[in-house]
C-alpha cells in the first residue's frame, strides 16, 4: 500500500486535468447563471483554472515566467473585478433584481 | 504525502467550484468560491510557487471575494434566486455539452502531449537552494528585468480601473451625465 502511495506521485499532467475540469466548471457557470454576480464569479473560477495550469507548467519547465505570468493575470484580475462590479451596480441601482436576461440592450 | 495533499486540494478545489454554480443563495456561492481559492493556494504552494500562494490568499480570498460581498450586501440581492426556471429551453443540456467538451478536449491534448512536453530545472527551489527567499527573489529578477514595462503599465491599468469605478457608480444630482 505505501509503495503504491509512493509511485503514483501526482504529476504535471494531474494538475492540468484538474485546471480542465474546473475551466469546464467555471465555463458552465458562465452560461447556466442567470445572476451576473454568480456569473462574474464563474470567470474568477476559470481564471483561477489558467493561473493553476500556468504554474504547474511553471515548474515542469523550470521557468520562472510561468509564475510571472500568474502575477499579472491576478493584477488584471483585480481592475477587472473592481469595474465589473462598478458596472453591475449601477445597473442594479436602476433596476434591481435584474439578471443577465433584463440587461441584454446595452442601454439603460 | 504529496499524493493526500494533491488529492484533498482537488476535491477542496472541485466541491467549491460545484457550489458556486449550483448554490442558490449568492453569499454562499461567495463563500465556496473562498474555498476554491485556498484549494489552489494549497497547490500553488505544492508547486513551489510560494509567492503566489500567499498573493492568491491575500488578493483573491481576501481582496476580491470581500468586494463581491460588500456588493451582495449592497444591492440586498442575498435573496435566494429560483434557478429552476430554464429561460431557454435547451440551454442547460447546451450548456453541458460545452463544458464537457471543453474538458474532453483539454484533457485529450493534455494526455496525447504528456511525454512531449519538456523538462527543465531552471526553477530556484527553497527547499533545495536552502534559501527560503529564493522563489521571491527569482519573481523578483524576473518582474524587474524582463517585464519591466508590462509592471509599470499595470500601475497605468489601476489607474484606470479606480476612475472608471468611481465614474460608474457615482450619483448624479442634476439626471445629466453617465448611469
Amino acid at each position: 500500500m505505501s509503495a503504491l502511495l509512493a509511485a503514483a506521485t501526482p504529476t504535471t499532467t494531474w494538475y492540468l486535468i484538474l485546471a480542465a475540469v474546473l475551466f469546464g466548471i467555471g465555463a458552465v457557470g458562465v452560461l447556466v447563471r442567470r445572476n451576473p454576480l454568480v456569473m462574474f464569479m464563474c470567470v474568477e473560477l476559470m481564471l483561477n483554472a489558467v493561473n493553476l495550469s500556468f504554474v504547474a507548467l511553471a515548474k515542469r519547465l523550470g521557468d520562472i515566467g510561468g509564475q510571472t505570468t500568474v502575477f499579472f493575470v491576478m493584477v488584471v484580475a483585480a481592475a477587472e473585478v473592481v469595474v465589473g462590479l462598478g458596472i453591475i451596480v449601477s445597473i442594479m441601482r436602476r433596476r434591481p433584481g435584474a439578471t443577465a436576461d433584463d440587461i441584454t440592450a446595452l442601454k439603460g | 504525502m504529496e499524493l493526500v495533499v494533491f488529492v484533498l486540494a482537488a476535491a477542496m478545489i472541485l466541491v467549491g467550484a460545484i457550489g458556486v454554480i449550483v448554490r442558490r443563495n449568492p453569499v454562499h456561492a461567495a463563500l465556496s468560491l473562498v474555498l476554491t481559492l485556498f484549494g489552489v493556494a494549497v497547490l500553488f504552494v505544492a508547486q513551489e510557487a510560494h509567492f503566489l500562494a500567499a498573493v492568491q490568499v491575500i488578493v483573491y480570498a481576501g481582496a476580491i471575494v470581500v468586494l463581491f460581498l460588500f456588493v451582495i450586501m449592497l444591492l440586498g440581492v442575498d435573496r435566494t434566486e429560483d434557478i429552476t426556471i430554464e429561460p431557454f429551453r435547451i440551454q442547460r443540456p447546451l450548456a453541458a455539452i460545452v463544458g464537457l467538451g471543453v474538458i474532453g478536449l483539454v484533457v485529450a491534448s493534455v494526455s496525447a502531449s504528456r511525454d512531449v512536453i519538456g523538462r527543465g530545472s531552471g526553477l530556484e527551489i527553497p527547499a533545495v537552494t536552502g534559501d527560503g527567499d529564493s522563489n521571491i527573489r527569482q519573481i523578483a529578477r524576473n518582474l524587474f528585468s524582463d517585464h519591466v514595462f508590462a509592471f509599470e503599465f499595470t500601475s497605468v491599468l489601476l489607474t484606470v480601473a479606480v476612475v472608471g469605478a468611481v465614474m460608474l457608480t457615482r450619483k448624479v444630482k442634476n439626471g445629466k451625465g453617465v448611469s
